[in-house]
C-alpha cells in the first residue's frame, strides 16, 4: 500500500513536478490537487508547493489563499490533516493565517537563489521525526519574501511553545544572527527559516527540501523531511485519523 | 524651420526603394497597400528575414548523429536516446534591452522559452550571456541592475532554472549591451511538434495573451537598425512581458501537444501574427485566412496593421482539426488563457487578411473586406536577399604564427610586475571574478535537475530516471573576435564545447548568436562572414552540427560598431552522471597535469588587458585537428575514470585555471614548469586547446600515455596539496631574478589559497559598486 500525499497546483506553483517527484522517491503516491477543487480526494497529507502562485503580484500568497482548494486544505488541516508548506507554500499558510508570521521582501530587496544551511529545532514533529540530525541541513533557497516577521510577543510564543522548526545556522552550526547576511541572507527575525502550528499539523519553511533529496543534487539532507511527512501519512492512515489515502 | 519633404511610407517603415520594387515583383506588379506594406517591413526586415546572412548561414554544416530539427525551425532539436530528445537555442535580445533594460531581458527569457516549448519539450534551464561598457559606468551599472534583475524576474516566475552563461564587459559594448539567452528543453521524441499549418480547413487558432498596441515594429525598428544612444520614441517597441501568462502557456502548450491536439504550433515572437501565419503557411505548403475582427485584443481602436505586427508577448498560434476545437478550448481555458479562432488554413498559399467578418465555415460573409493577400511565401522563404559587400579593414595585420619570436617584452621582471600581484590582479578583475553576486538573484535550482550550477564552468543536468545528464555552456570571445573575426568565432566554438567535453560529455550540437555590426558596412559584412567561416570551420572540425541560432546585426552606437561577437551555445550529453568530472581539486597529493602545450601570443588575453601589452603581438593561434584531439582524449580519459578533476585553461591562462582549482576545494598546490617562451605566456598566456588535469598519482602514468596516443603534449606539473599556490618556471623562458638569486628557478609566484579566494569573492561587487 503506497500512501497518497497530494501536492496543490495553482496557476503559477513551479515547484509542484519537483515535489512530486521527491514524494514518488520516498515511497509515497504523489496526487496533483487543481487550485479551482475544494476536495483533497482522500490523500493523506497536503504539500503547498513553491512557486508564484497566481503570479504572485499583489504580494506573495495573498490571492492563493481565497482559492477554492485553500477552503478544502483549512478544513483538512481544522481536522488534523498534515499540510507542509514549502517557500511560496510557506507565503500562502502564513497568508491563510494557517501558521503564525508573515514573510517580507528579503531585506536585500533582491531575489536570492542559494544553498543556506538550517537546523530543526525539533526533532518530534511529523515533519522532522525521520531527520537522522538536528542539522545542519543543507538546502537551496529561491525567493524575493522570506524573511520571516512576527511581533515580538508572537515571537516570544513560538521560542516557548515549541513552534519554531527550523533555524538558519552559521558555519558554526549556530543560529544565525539577523543581520549575518551570508548565513541568514533574507534577514529573518531570530533566524526562523520554518515553523509549526501549536497543534503540530501545520508547518512551513522557506528552504527547498524537494531539491536537496538525492545525493547526485549535492545534498540528501531534505529527504529526511519528506520521508517524515510520508511516514506520518501513513501513520495517520494506519491509525484511521484520515479515513482514505491509501491505494 | 523649414518643412522638410515627408519620406514615403515605405521607407519611414525601413523598407528600401529596391526592396519595395521586389516586393512589386512578389506581387504580381501592384503596390502593396498600406496594411501589405506594414506585414512587409516587419517580415522583410533583416531580424525575421536573415536577408544579408542567409547565404552565409547557407555554409554551415547542419547534419549530424541525432538531428532531430534543425535551422529554420524554433529549436535544434537533437535524439540522446531512451526515446528522449534535448531542444535548444540561443537568441539575442540587445536593442530592447539597451532601451529598457528589466523588460528587454525579460522578454528576451520569454522569446526564447517560447522556442523550446513550441517544439514540444519542456524548458528546463536557461543560460544567459551578457556582455556590457566599463563597470566603472554609471549607465553600465544601470543596465546591468536592470538585465539581472530582468532575467531573474522572468526566469526565477516561470520556474526555470538559470544555471550557467556569462557575464563580460569591455568598452566596445559602451552604447551596444549584449543580452543573448539560450534555453534548453527535454522532450519526449514523439512528441515533436513543427511549426507548420497543414490541412486546408484546419483552423488556426490563438491563445495566450490578449494583443495590444506594445513591441509596435520591435523587430524592424529595435532589432534591424543602428542604435542612437537610448532614444525615448523607442521605448513603444520594447515588448513587455508577463512570466504568470508564460507560465500558463507552457503547461497548456505542453498538454495540447501531448494530448495531440494540434496539427502545428509556433509561438508569436518577432513580427507577431503575421510572422507566425505566414512561416507556417510557407513551411506547410499552405495559405491562411485570417479574421482581423476574431483577435482578442487589450486595447480599442487598434489599426488592423498594429494588430497584424504586434509583439504583444506571451501568445501561441496553433493550427487545430474542427473536431478537436472543443478539446483545445477547455485546455486552454482551464490554464486561464483566451482563446480564439481566428483563420482558417487554405490551399491557395496566400496570407489574407479580412475585415467584417467570417462565416461558420470560414468564407469571408457578405460585406466583408479584404484588407491584404500575399502569397505566404513571398513575406518568408522568398523574402529579398542581399549580396552585402564585405571587405576587411585595410590596417589589418595577420596574427604572428605559432613559434615566432618571442617578444622580450612579455618578460614580466622587466616590466616590473610580481608575479603573484598580477595572479591576485586578473582573480579580482570585473570579467575572471566570482559572478556569485548576479546568479544568486537567479533560481538555479528549480525543477531539481541542477547537479552544477552557474560559476564554475559548464552547467550539469541530470535527467530524471536515467543515469544520464545534459551539459552546456556558453562562450564568445570578442577580444580576439576583434583583432581577428575568423580565429574569435573558431576560438568561441573550441571553448565552448571544450567546455562541455571537459565534464566527460559528448557535446551533440552547436547554436549561435552573431552579434555585428551594420551589414550595409563592407567591414562589418566581412567580420560577420569571416565569423561564419570559422564557426563552420570549427564546427566541421569537431563535427558538429549547427542546429540553429540567431543572427543580430546593427549592433552599433555613434561611438561605433561592437567588436565581433559570435556567442556560441553547446549542449552536450553526459553518459553516466557518476562519471562527472569538475573543476575542483579532490584530493591532496594528486598529480597535476598539464595537457597541450602554450603557444605565443598575448594579444586579446586578461593579461593584455591588465598588464597594457601592447596589441601588435597578435592572438595566439588555434589548431582545429588538436582541439579535436584533446577532445576526444578527455572524453576517453574520464570514460576510463582515470581522471579527479579537468579545468580548461582559458580566461587568465595557466595561473588563473590552477587559481580555481585551487581555490574551489580549498586545496593548495606546487607545480613548476618548463618556461620555453616567457614567463608571460607560461603564466597568464591563453593560448587553446590546453586542460589541467589532476589524477590520483597511481593513474597519472596511463593517463600521460592516453594523452600522447591522442598526439597531445603532456607535461608533469606538480602535486595538489598544501595552503598555497606556488608555480615555480624553469628553462630557457625564465628570467632575471633567477640569475641574481644564483638559482636556475625564476619568476616564482606564491599565493595563499585564501587570498586567491579573498581577490575572487570580491572582485565583481567592488567593480560595480556594490559593496556595503
Amino acid at each position: 500500500m503506497t500512501v497518497r500525499i497530494g501536492v496543490v497546483v495553482f496557476p503559477g506553483s513551479n515547484c509542484d513536478r519537483d515535489t512530486m517527484h521527491a514524494l514518488a522517491q520516498a515511497g509515497a503516491e504523489p496526487v496533483g490537487l487543481w487550485h479551482e477543487q475544494a476536495a483533497l480526494q482522500g490523500v493523506a497529507a497536503v504539500i503547498l508547493p513553491g512557486g508564484f502562485a497566481y503570479g504572485d503580484y499583489l504580494r506573495a500568497g495573498v490571492i492563493a489563499r481565497f482559492s477554492p482548494v485553500m477552503r478544502a486544505v483549512t478544513a483538512f488541516a481544522d481536522e488534523g490533516g498534515l499540510v507542509l508548506g514549502i517557500c511560496n507554500g510557506f507565503q500562502v499558510l502564513a497568508e491563510a493565517g494557517l501558521v503564525p508570521g508573515a514573510l517580507l521582501r528579503n531585506r536585500s530587496l533582491r531575489f536570492l537563489g542559494r544553498e543556506v544551511a538550517v537546523s530543526a529545532e525539533r526533532l518530534d514533529t511529523p515533519f522532522t521525526h525521520a531527520l537522522s540530525h538536528a542539522g545542519p541541513l543543507r538546502m537551496p533557497i529561491a525567493h524575493g519574501e522570506g524573511c520571516y516577521f512576527a511581533d515580538a510577543a508572537t515571537l516570544d510564543a513560538l521560542e516557548s511553545d515549541g513552534g519554531v522548526l527550523f533555524r538558519y545556522v552559521d558555519g558554526a552550526g549556530a543560529a544565525a544572527a539577523e543581520d549575518d547576511r551570508d548565513a541568514n541572507p533574507n534577514g529573518s527575525l531570530r533566524a526562523i527559516a520554518g515553523v509549526i502550528n501549536a497543534r503540530g499539523n501545520v508547518a512551513g519553511l522557506m528552504p527547498h527540501p524537494e531539491r536537496a533529496a538525492e545525493a547526485v543534487l549535492g545534498s540528501e539532507d531534505g529527504a529526511g523531511i519528506v520521508r517524515s511527512l510520508v511516514e506520518s501519512a501513513a501513520k495517520a492512515v494506519a491509525e484511521r485519523r484520515v479515513t482514505v489515502g491509501m491505494s | 524651420m523649414a518643412e522638410r519633404p515627408v519620406e514615403p511610407l515605405h521607407r519611414r517603415l525601413g523598407v528600401t526603394d529596391e526592396e519595395l520594387d521586389a516586393i512589386r515583383d512578389r506581387l504580381g506588379g501592384r503596390d502593396p497597400n498600406d496594411l501589405e506594406l506594414a506585414m512587409f517591413s516587419v517580415m522583410w526586415s533583416e531580424h525575421c528575414s536573415y536577408k544579408s546572412s542567409k547565404p552565409l548561414l547557407a555554409t554551415l554544416p547542419t547534419a549530424g548523429a541525432g538531428v532531430v530539427a534543425g535551422p529554420g525551425e524554433n529549436a535544434g532539436v537533437i535524439s540522446i536516446g531512451d526515446g528522449l530528445a534535448v531542444a535548444f537555442k540561443i537568441e539575442s535580445h540587445n536593442h530592447p534591452s539597451a532601451v529598457e533594460p528589466y523588460q528587454g531581458a525579460a522578454t528576451g527569457v520569454g522569446g526564447i522559452l517560447r522556442d523550446i516549448f513550441t517544439m514540444g519539450a519542456r524548458p528546463i534551464a536557461v543560460l544567459d550571456a551578457l556582455r556590457f561598457g566599463d563597470p566603472d559606468d554609471a549607465r553600465t551599472r544601470h543596465l546591468v541592475d536592470g538585465v539581472v534583475r530582468g532575467v531573474g524576474g522572468y526566469g526565477n516566475c516561470v520556474g526555470v532554472p538559470t544555471v550557467g552563461g556569462e557575464l563580460v564587459f569591455d568598452p566596445t559594448y559602451a552604447g551596444n549591451p549584449l543580452v543573448n539567452v539560450m534555453a534548453i528543453g527535454l522532450m519526449e521524441e514523439r512528441l515533436l511538434t513543427l511549426a507548420a499549418a497543414p490541412g486546408p480547413g484546419n483552423l488556426v487558432v490563438l491563445f495566450g495573451s490578449t494583443t495590444g498596441r506594445d513591441g509596435i515594429g520591435g523587430a524592424s525598428v529595435l532589432a534591424s537598425a543602428t542604435f542612437s544612444d537610448d532614444d525615448p520614441s523607442k521605448r513603444p517597441s520594447v515588448q513587455v512581458g508577463d512570466p504568470f501568462a508564460e507560465k500558463l502557456l507552457i503547461e497548456a502548450s505542453l498538454e495540447l501537444i501531448e494530448r495531440g491536439l494540434v496539427e502545428g504550433l509556433q509561438d508569436l515572437g518577432a513580427g507577431g501574427i503575421t510572422c507566425a501565419t505566414s512561416e507556417t503557411a510557407d513551411r506547410a505548403g499552405t495559405g491562411i485566412l485570417i479574421d482581423l475582427d476574431a483577435i482578442p485584443r487589450r486595447e480599442p481602436d487598434m489599426e488592423p496593421f498594429e494588430v497584424m505586427i504586434s509583439e504583444s508577448q506571451e501568445r501561441m498560434c496553433a493550427a487545430v482539426r474542427p473536431d478537436r476545437w472543443d478539446a483545445v478550448r477547455e485546455v486552454c481555458e482551464r490554464w486561464g488563457l483566451p482563446v480564439a479562432i481566428i483563420g482558417r488554413v487554405t490551399d491557395d498559399g496566400d496570407i489574407v487578411v479580412v475585415e467584417g467578418g467570417v462565416d461558420a465555415g470560414g468564407q469571408p460573409g457578405p460585406g466583408a473586406r479584404e484588407m491584404a493577400r500575399m502569397p505566404a511565401a513571398a513575406l518568408t522563404s522568398a523574402a529579398i536577399v542581399h549580396a552585402r559587400l564585405a571587405a576587411p579593414p585595410q590596417h589589418r595585420r595577420a596574427a604572428p604564427a605559432p613559434g615566432a619570436p618571442i617578444d622580450p617584452s612579455d618578460r614580466l621582471p622587466e616590466r616590473g610586475m610580481d608575479p603573484g600581484a598580477v595572479l591576485l590582479g586578473l582573480l579580482g578583475s570585473a570579467n575572471l571574478s566570482s559572478r556569485r553576486a548576479i546568479f544568486e538573484q537567479y533560481d538555479s535550482t528549480v525543477g531539481a535537475d541542477t547537479v552544477a550550477g552557474p560559476g564554475r564552468g559548464a552547467a550539469v543536468l541530470r535527467i530524471k530516471n536515467t543515469t544520464k545528464a545534459l551539459v552546456a555552456s556558453t562562450d564568445g570571445n570578442q577580444s580576439v573576435g576583434a583583432l581577428d573575426p575568423y580565429l574569435g568565432a573558431a576560438l568561441s566554438v573550441a571553448e565552448a564545447t571544450r567546455n562541455v567535453a571537459i565534464t566527460g560529455a559528448r557535446p551533440l550540437g552547436v547554436t549561435n548568436c552573431l552579434n555585428y555590426g551594420d551589414p550595409t558596412r563592407p567591414e562589418a559584412f566581412w567580420q560577420l562572414s569571416e565569423g561564419v567561416r570559422g564557426l563552420g570551420d570549427a564546427c566541421r572540425a569537431l563535427g558538429l552540427p549547427v542546429t540553429g541560432g540567431n543572427v543580430s546585426l546593427y549592433n552599433e552606437s555613434p561611438d561605433g560598431s561592437i567588436a565581433p561577437t559570435p556567442e556560441i551555445g553547446v549542449v552536450g550529453l553526459l553518459e553516466d552522471i557518476g562519471r562527472l568530472v569538475g573543476p575542483a581539486f579532490v584530493t591532496e597529493g594528486d598529480t597535476i597535469l598539464l595537457i597541450g602545450e602554450s603557444t605565443p601570443g598575448l594579444a586579446g588575453s586578461a593579461y593584455a588587458g591588465l598588464a597594457g601589452t601592447a596589441v601588435e603581438d597578435g592572438p595566439p593561434a588555434l589548431d582545429l585537428a588538436r582541439e579535436a584531439a584533446l577532445q576526444k582524449f578527455l572524453r576517453e580519459a574520464i570514460e576510463r575514470e582515470l581522471v579527479a578533476s579537468a579545468q580548461d585553461v582559458s580566461g587568465g591562462g595557466l595561473a588563473v585555471a590552477l587559481a580555481e582549482g585551487a581555490m574551489w576545494s580549498g586545496l593548495g598546490a606546487r607545480v613548476r614548469l618548463a618556461a620555453a617562451t616567457s614567463p608571460a605566456v607560461e603564466l597568464f598566456g591563453e593560448s587553446p586547446s590546453r586542460v589541467v588535469m589532476t589524477a590520483r598519482p597511481r593513474f597519472a602514468p596511463a593517463l600521460m600515455l592516453l594523452a600522447l596516443q591522442h598526439g597531445l603534449p603532456v607535461e608533469e606539473l606538480g602535486v595538489v596539496g598544501g595552503d598555497h599556490l606556488v608555480m615555480e618556471l624553469t628553462g630557457a623562458g625564465a628570467t632575471g631574478a633567477s640569475e641574481e638569486r644564483g638559482s636556475r628557478i625564476a619568476d616564482a609566484l606564491e599565493v595563499p589559497v585564501a587570498d586567491l579566494r579573498h581577490a575572487w569573492d570580491n572582485g565583481l561587487v567592488r567593480a560595480l559598486g556594490w559593496e556595503g
